[in-house]
């Protein structure tokens, strides 16, 4: 849990130096998906994943890679967030609970 | 070469034993205890509230502010669930198109008999609640299904609901392993972290009741089933358990599960369960 | 059919008190619907209580008032066992009204 916080600035800090094309954006977009298709099985995808995920794809749409890439990375992280917790909650939870 | 092949599995072993030991707060090794469990919940709640009778719980938000009681109490004469209590009186003994009706498929004819539910199935192996029973229900008659979230759905759950008033909730867990199990995964659903937000249903229902949310009063979870389905001014419209458990979830920007999935059956069995000798104060109007 | 409007009157010496509960869907006409496409306005325009043949409240409504309204007010005079008369018109130029005794 006190990951999460480090992991998305972490993201949000990096920026792309270079020119994404769509073969970068592609390759971005799917690494997304099948995190987000994991934290799926796991019971525990976030909304903003998926809000991610349609940002990266409109702004492919519009031809902007550098923007789609960056939001497909984003989308990635925030997926791989939510495996995070879905994964420590089945431990963690115990120290919520009434006793 | 040998002795540090088993010094290492020594120490392996050691540390998966240590982990073990952290992992396996005391007690939960041992079998699961509803009763107590209850009971602790129920007492938690009480020393934190010790100007409220248990049955106060069961108004959520109305017994957490003064203010808020006042204009409850108001309302309550006029409430705003009365039109789906009498659509849902009308749909219940409509017959269906086989000539049968509801009353056919619930016992003493579907009357005074919510605080039964949800119950769990020895021959399915699941938790059933009033909404799975009522839609099975229309699906062996030759009907259609309703959407589990509002409209028809909410209405006849107001309905059963409301001819159920004051009775205690009276859940039982029977002795099979997969009833407890259900329980213990819907006491694990509950206290479980989600959503970007990390919310659990407990940080808000345990950590905070009657503090605010934005401008929301939040309920205490005891007691907080014991009021659906609700007529919420947010939704300008009545929704049921399925409605308020996806719409938390989204609200903490978790992709919410479908209707009646195993996971909100669960947690309905849990929070009903612990609610256990509460009145069924439903259906209920929530701001 | 029954009546959308349910209204209580209760008389206590000088003043009576009455609530009313109208069904009536309160469209504003800014609100979309799943597809995108905006709900009509569809509104309670004017909401009167008689009195002894006399308007004893008229409330004058826009789409900024929820879905099934809920009126409450007190007003000076009425007698117990007196007839109370309630009526709305919408914006489609429907109507209802029912009456209530003052009890």
């Amino acid at each position: 849990m006190r990951m999460l916080p480090v992991l998305l600035a972490a993201l949000l800090t990096t920026s792309c130096a270079f020119a994404a094309n769509e073969a970068d954006y592609k390759a971005a977009y799917a690494a997304a998906e099948v995190a987000n298709s994991e934290a799926g099985k796991l019971r525990n995808q976030w909304t903003t994943t998926a809000a991610m995920l349609g940002a990266a794809k409109k702004a492919a749409d519009a031809g902007d890679f550098d923007k789609a890439v960056a939001a497909a990375q984003e989308a990635e992280a925030l997926a791989k967030a939510s495996i995070y917790q879905a994964t420590s909650e089945k431990t963690l939870w115990k120290e919520m609970e009434i006793r | 070469m040998m002795k540090l092949r088993t010094a290492t599995r020594f120490g392996l072993s050691a540390l998966a034993l240590a982990a073990l030991a952290f992992a396996w707060p005391a007690g939960a090794a041992d079998k699961v205890d509803p009763v107590a469990e209850a009971k602790a919940f129920k007492k938690f709640f009480y020393d934190k509230f010790p100007k409220l009778k248990p049955e106060d719980f069961v108004n959520g938000p109305y017994s957490m502010d003064e203010g808020l009681h006042k204009q409850w109490v108001e309302k309550e004469q006029f409430p705003p669930y009365e039109f789906a209590v009498e659509a849902g009186k009308e749909m219940f003994t409509k017959p269906f198109k086989n000539g049968k009706t509801y009353e056919d498929c619930f016992p003493n004819k579907g009357i005074g008999i919510r605080q039964n539910y949800p119950y769990f199935d020895e021959k399915e192996g699941k938790v059933i609640t009033l909404e799975l029973a009522l839609n099975r229900c229309r699906e062996a008659n030759g009907e259609a299904p309703y959407s589990y979230v509002k409209d028809e759905m909410a209405s006849l759950t107001a309905y059963m609901a409301f001819t159920s008033r004051g009775k205690p909730f009276d859940i039982k867990i029977p002795d099979d392993p997969r009833a407890l199990e259900a329980y213990e995964k819907g006491k694990e659903y509950f206290y479980t972290r989600r959503g970007q937000l990390n919310f659990a249903c407990a940080t808000c229902h345990v950590q905070s009741p009657g503090e605010r949310i934005r401008t929301e009063v939040l309920a205490p979870a005891l007691g907080i089933m014991n009021a659906m389905p609700i007529y919420r001014s947010e939704w300008s419209g009545m929704g049921t358990t399925s409605r308020r458990y996806m719409t938390c979830n989204s609200q903490t920007r978790g992709v919410p599960l479908n209707p009646q999935d195993d996971e909100y059956r669960n947690v309905e069995y849990y929070l009903s369960y612990v609610a256990n000798g509460l009145p069924i104060s439903g259906p209920g109007a929530r701001p | 059919m029954a009546s959308t409007i349910r209204v209580r009157a209760t008389n206590n010496g000088d003043i009576t008190e009455v609530q009313a509960l109208i069904q009536h869907p309160m469209d504003s006409g800014f609100v979309k619907d799943a597809k995108g496409e905006i709900i009509p306005p569809h509104f309670i325009q004017q909401l009167t209580f008689e009195y002894d043949g006399k308007p004893v409240f008229i409330a004058d409504w826009g789409g900024g008032v929820s879905k099934d309204p809920y009126i409450k007010f007190a007003f000076k005079g009425g007698k117990k066992g007196d007839e109370l008369k309630v009526s709305w018109v919408d914006n489609k130029g429907a109507t209802d009204s029912t009456t209530a005794k003052i009890a």
